[in-house]
């Protein structure tokens, strides 16, 4: 232990930073590909993509109806995946994703159909309550510092039997209907979430031939359905902020380590509430553009969707514990979820199947994770 | 030593007392902190060292006595007012995060910000990575790359990088908690290398340990605590590391033990 004194004053005279250090190794480009959160998902997409290709190549799956088909399913559970994702990021969960869809329909619907709200009006008051019950949620987790598994679950059934007491309440029945005319005749709701968009570039493209025409001339597809382009929104924004941010870094160091993050001065609490309010925007916008899209709101909307949204963070490479994740990822891991809910349709498997083979590819992508991020943090 | 004049200390602990319920963990103690010396406080464990820093940095208020910094009275609510006055405190655990990069576990809580497009507050990355390898270069510590998580890297390294972000923010007192004690000899001497280059800089260092083989080679003066009471406060010219750890452990009796030991490996 004395023969520390001698080597110490020794190595101090020297100027450490000119030797090179030897233990220095080349990471070649495909190991920093594997090592990034996002790689086991596209992985994934690429081999679903490959299989159904093979299985369902000429089944029409891939045309362009096919297409805005699948990515339809897939923006608005890619919509919940982004807000599950960040807040697995931070270290928390919310159950109470699937039941605030189907309560966010209600509190658009009762409002405009019952009590004669102007659908505008009955839409900011259905984020506002959705946002506010994401507070709650938020502060009784870090309030109470009880896990948000149990919270949100709690959640999760208070919020499933007041979209069912309401509906019954108002409407006599699990579904208040006839909404979709109402928005319709709203400029600002309808412009906003209903239908599709972009028709003067599918009328273009149809005109030069890129897209296929209907017997009366119209393009098979009329438009950019505007799910899509709310995924990309919630996406972008989520994703810069989460990878650019100072906020995005506070999210990653609360769910890596809360007590690290509070030493140094995170607002951890703030972090945390602010997630759960911003996942209980994306179900209500999930919830909205349902609304909007069916034409009513029922009771069993949003049914186990926040198992889904999950499932597509922890594909997409989010780590149950928190602290590593991405947007990104949860984009492609709700991609999956579009292409073989929608795609097994097409093949001759029985659509049974559907389930089995979520779950097997939930299990494959989580042992691909853990793989990849014990290979990562090691350093091996 | 109460007739020095009290502006040489850059930190004083003044017959501080800390009670939890019935149970004393300091009493009477005075620690006076030299600028820019290394200041070891030595004890084994319950002596209360923990007690005692955790007092320094402003997590616990004492019961009684007086706790000054560069002479000013202090009563510290937060450590975030310790911070504020420069007194930085790196905990054992290290306030690391092991999934998150070298370069952003190093700015954590004080991000580099820039200015994206010139309107979108965004971290500025590039900036984060180029000070962060530029910092720890100049400690000695290399790493691969300032983007690799901070799980890849050894204990001592990791030690390292908590004491050279605590230098970079601007802290004048250093308070190391046990930097060494899960360490291997050649990391131990690194992070003990880190403690003279603070020194060099003119940082005061509190080095809490209770390894006499690693606070001797570095320590000025030493302060052993004792079940809650300090036993003294030692210049290194004045005592031997055979003294010091004979008081430590309590004198004859791990004499004793050398001494059968010693008998062992002689027959």
């Amino acid at each position: 232990m004395s023969a520390i004194t001698p080597s110490m004053t020794q190595s101090i005279g020297k100027n450490p930073a000119a030797k090179a250090d030897e233990r220095i190794r080349r990471i070649s480009p495909w190991r920093a590909l594997l090592n990034r959160p996002e790689f086991g998902s596209i992985a994934g997409t690429v081999l679903i993509f490959i299989l159904f290709g093979v299985f369902a190549g000429d089944s029409g799956m891939f045309n362009l109806d096919g297409v805005m088909n699948w990515s339809t399913v897939a923006a608005y559970l890619g919509i919940i995946a982004v807000g599950a994702c960040v807040l697995m990021i931070a270290g928390e969960f919310d159950l109470s994703i699937g039941s605030m869809i189907g309560f966010a329909g209600m509190m658009m619907a009762v409002p405009s159909m019952f009590l004669g709200w102007p659908m505008w009006a009955s839409m900011l008051f259905a984020f506002a309550g959705c946002m506010a019950l994401g507070w709650l949620n938020g502060y009784l987790v870090v309030r109470t510092k009880l896990p948000s598994f149990i919270v949100t679950l709690a959640f999760m059934f208070i919020l499933r039997g007041l979209t069912l007491v309401l509906s019954t309440h108002f409407s006599n029945s699990t579904i208040v209907s006839g909404v979709g005319d109402k928005l319709s005749a709203d400029p600002v709701v309808h412009t906003l979430f209903q239908g599709t968009t972009l028709h003067g570039l599918f009328g273009w493209l149809g005109n030069i031939g890129l897209i296929e025409k209907l017997p009366n001339g119209e393009p098979v597809v009329g438009g950019l359905p505007k799910v899509l382009l709310w995924w990309l929104g919630v996406a972008v924004v989520a994703g810069f902020i989460l990878s650019r941010t100072r906020f995005g870094n506070w999210i990653f160091m609360v769910g890596g380590d809360s007590n690290a993050a509070q030493n140094v001065g995170v607002p951890v609490r703030r972090v945390k509430i602010s997630l759960f309010v911003f996942t209980a925007f994306c179900a209500c916008l999930f919830g909205v553009l349902q609304v909007a899209d069916v034409g009513s709101a029922a009771a069993d909307r949003g049914l186990q969707k926040e198992f889904e949204a999950i499932i597509a963070a922890v594909i997409g490479g989010a780590l149950l514990t928190g602290g590593y994740g991405s947007v990104l990822g949860a984009c492609f891991g709700a991609l999956i979820f579009g292409v073989v809910q929608i795609g097994i349709s097409y093949t001759n498997f029985d659509s049974d199947w559907y389930r089995v083979f979520l779950g097997g590819m939930l299990l494959l992508a989580v042992l691909f994770n853990h793989y990849i991020r014990s290979r990562a943090t090691t350093g091996k | 030593m109460t007739t020095e004049t009290k502006d040489d200390y850059i930190l004083q602990l003044e017959n501080i007392s800390k009670y939890f319920g019935t149970v004393i963990s300091l009493q009477d103690v005075t620690l006076r902190l030299r600028r820019g010396e290394v200041h070891c406080l030595l004890g084994d464990n319950g002596a209360g060292k923990s007690t005692l820093i955790k007092t320094l940095a402003g997590v616990h208020k004492p019961n009684k006595g007086r706790y000054l910094v560069e002479g000013e009275e202090v009563n510290f609510t937060s450590p975030r007012e310790a911070l504020d006055k420069g007194i930085a405190t790196v905990y054992q655990d290290l306030a690391l995060v092991p999934l998150m990069s070298v370069a952003r576990n190093f700015f954590a809580g004080r991000e580099p910000m820039k200015k994206l497009f010139g309107v979108i507050p965004v971290m500025d990355i590039n900036h984060a990575a180029s000070v962060a390898e530029e910092k720890l270069g100049e400690m000695g510590i290399h790493v691969r790359s300032p983007h690799q998580p901070v799980g890849t890297m050894s204990g001592g390294e990791r030690q390292c990088l908590a004491i050279a972000r605590a230098i970079h923010f601007g802290a004048k007192v250093l308070i190391l908690d046990e930097p060494t004690a899960a360490l291997g000899v050649k990391q131990s001497c690194n992070v003990l290398k880190l403690i003279h280059k603070a020194r060099e800089r003119g940082i005061s260092v509190i080095f809490i340990t209770h390894n006499v083989h690693h606070a001797y080679p570095i320590g000025d003066s030493f302060t052993l605590l004792n079940r809650g009471q300090s036993m003294g406060t030692f210049a290194k010219e004045s005592i031997s590391k055979e003294e010091v750890l004979d008081m430590m452990a309590g004198g004859t009796e791990i004499q004793s033990l050398f001494n059968e030991l010693e008998g062992r490996a002689a027959a």
